[in-house]
């Protein structure tokens, strides 16, 4: 008998054996709470009032911003008279806007009803009538449009579709450069054998002489101005020349001409992603990337000793021509800026002197 | 009663914290007007005229123990044989020389010496090699300087330190470039012509004496004139924009949505 009334209070639930007496047995809804506002009408009559108020004071946000937009106009010319007007437009509007959220809220809270009803979900299944149904209108278009039976016309179709997006690859293609490999734009800047190395933004040509210790001189080739694309060629030719007392610089044999007199002459854009690099500390040579700082040490042929950047700055070989200006030996001996698949073909196998130590160098 | 009086005068709870707090006013009091009688006796050693030999005693009792005692450098300081007339005046009348702590970095505070006591260590300093001087009131007037020039010269030179609207910004190992606003014409001009501690040095063939007017004109153009865009939360950029839109943007979210979630009472 005790053995029966266990069974009872077993169920078999898709293959698992649920006790009965461990059900929570559902609570249902709670009691529902009148509000102030059910109970008392000078309590909703309140409510009311407040609600009329924000809006009210939407309104006037409106009216203020439209009076302060005439008021407090913006001065041609005088960019600080921006604030003043931007400022009052921007809280007038904010208002408008916040108090028509803040009332409607109010509203719903205290005014309108605020029984709690239970709407039971349907299930998302179709009824096995609506997905008959659903078939015979399918099959029903198949034959009527021959789109089974005409296989030319369909397939020609789905031709013609999968043809559709080749436009936008020949556009995006021609993004970069068409007339020229596009790798090729990064492999090679505007510096070759003899361009003057100038100041940034004049073009000024830097004497040797004239860069003392302890200077960081931001620097353009002297034909930048005449190119085609200024800012494209800037961007890629932007150099940072700095003068190191002899003891202080470091250089492999291998570079030591690439250098004048403790001038040493390295590209500002950093081989991580790009930025400029060009926080140098006079004291311990050391260059920083505001980026993602990485850093790099100008002693030692601009090495990274810090941060997420895995090749050392190149460097711009340099030397001084007859009249003392200082003039660029040739262009990079690597492409400059952050890598890409075929970088290691642009380095230029003649000229390029792997920077000892760097083993990172293969990994491009 | 006698259990009330125990609590009363120097018995009470209270007593020996009065005493503590009576004593550290004192003593605060002694040390502000020994301080006060020590500079006061600094500046009356300071009459108006001051020798490079004035100089030269200013320098062995306050900078001789690191920079040496002919000013050629110690393993503690620098030499400052040729570094110029420009470089003490910037160094101790921004408050930087001397040292107030050693660390990354000497900080600027409330200069040590007066105006007349630094130049008369200029003087010496300049006897010893030649430097950069002082600059004269001709170079520093800004009267007809270019300020969008010198913010492009800023930009190009200066920002990617001292950020583009001067506030300063991090560099290596606690170092940092510091905030220009409020800075005097003339140690603007004197840090870029010396290139204080890490700071690279821009000689006039790199930035030109009418280019440097110019970005003093420009840095004070920011001094004067508020910022366009309204509240610039320091001008550092997404930091501090960060911070402020984390905290307050989504703590006004979370609160909103607390209000609408809340039951009406």
């Amino acid at each position: 008998m005790a053995e029966e009334t266990k069974m009872q209070d077993v169920e078999l639930h898709r293959d698992a054996a649920l006790e009965r007496s461990s059900e929570f047995e559902n609570p249902g809804l709670p009691p529902h709470r009148k509000r102030q506002t059910d109970l008392h009408p000078e309590k909703a009559k309140r409510a009311e009032r407040t609600v009329f108020t924000w809006f009210l004071v939407s309104a006037l946000g409106s009216i203020v911003a439209v009076a302060a937009y005439i008021a407090v106009p913006i001065t041609p010319g005088d960019l600080t008279t921006t604030r003043m007007n931007n400022l009052l437009l921007g809280l007038g509007i904010a208002l408008a806007l916040l108090s028509i959220g803040i009332g409607a809220v109010h509203w719903s809270k205290q005014l309108m009803s605020d029984e709690e009803h239970v709407d039971l979900r349907h299930p998302t299944r179709g009824s096995d009538a609506t997905r008959a149904k659903a078939v015979e209108v399918f099959t029903l278009g198949d034959q009527e449009s021959g789109f089974s039976r005409r296989s030319l016309i369909r397939n020609s179709l789905i031709g013609a579709l999968a043809v559709v997006p080749l436009p936008a690859v020949v556009l995006f293609r021609d993004l970069a450069p068409a007339d020229e490999v596009p790798t090729d734009v990064f492999a090679h800047t505007m510096w070759e054998a003899g361009t003057r190395l100038c100041l940034d933004p004049t073009g000024t040509p830097i004497r040797a002489e004239d860069v003392s210790y302890g200077s960081a001189f931001h620097v353009i080739p002297e034909d930048l101005e005449e190119s085609e694309h200024p800012l494209d060629e800037k961007a890629k030719a932007a150099v940072l020349l700095m003068r190191l007392p002899a003891d202080a610089l470091n250089e492999s044999p291998e570079r030591a001409g690439w250098s004048y007199d403790g001038i040493v002459a390295y590209s500002k854009i950093c081989t991580h992603v790009g930025c400029p690099v060009a926080l140098y500390e006079q004291q311990t040579h050391h260059l920083l990337c505001p980026c993602h700082q990485s850093t790099f040490d100008v002693k030692n042929h601009c090495k990274v000793i810090f941060g997420p950047a895995k090749r050392p700055l190149p460097q711009l070989p340099i030397t001084v021509d007859d009249e003392g200006y200082l003039i660029a030996q040739r262009d990079f001996t690597e492409p400059v800026g952050p890598s890409y698949f075929e970088r290691l073909h642009d380095v230029d196998e003649d000229g390029h002197v792997q920077v000892a130590g760097t083993t990172t160098e293969q990994r491009a | 009663m006698a259990h009330r009086s125990k609590k009363t005068g120097r018995r009470h709870p209270l007593a020996s914290l009065g005493l503590l707090v009576l004593g550290l006013v004192a003593a605060g009091g002694v040390s502000t007007v020994v301080g006060q009688v020590a500079s006061a006796d600094a500046s009356s050693q300071a009459p108006t005229q001051l020798t490079a030999d004035d100089g030269e005693q200013l320098f062995q009792a306050n900078c001789a123990s690191c920079h040496g005692v002919n000013a050629e450098g110690t393993p503690e300081g620098p030499s400052l044989i040729g570094v110029g007339a420009a470089s003490v005046d910037f160094q101790v009348m921004t408050g930087r020389m001397p040292l107030a702590f050693s660390g990354p970095q000497g900080m600027a505070r409330t200069p040590q010496f007066s105006q007349e006591q630094s130049d008369a260590m200029g003087e010496y300093i300049a006897a010893l090699a030649p430097g950069p001087d002082v600059p004269s009131e001709e170079v520093l007037d800004t009267a007809d300087a270019n300020v969008a020039n010198g913010g492009e010269i800023f930009r190009i030179n200066c920002a990617m330190c001292h950020n583009v609207a001067g506030a300063g910004g991090a560099l290596t190992e606690g170092k940092f470039a510091p905030d220009l606003h409020d800075i005097d014409a003339a140690h603007i001009y004197e840090a870029m012509l010396t290139g204080p501690q890490n700071m690279p040095v821009f000689n006039d063939d790199n930035i030109s004496p009418e280019e440097k007017a110019d970005i003093i004109a420009y840095l004070h153009f920011l001094d004067e004139n508020p910022s366009v865009g309204g509240f610039d939360l320091g001008s550092l950029g997404p930091v501090s924009e960060g911070l402020f839109i984390w905290i307050f943007g989504l703590g006004g979210i979370v609160a909103i949505t607390v209000w609408l979630t809340a039951k009406p009472n």
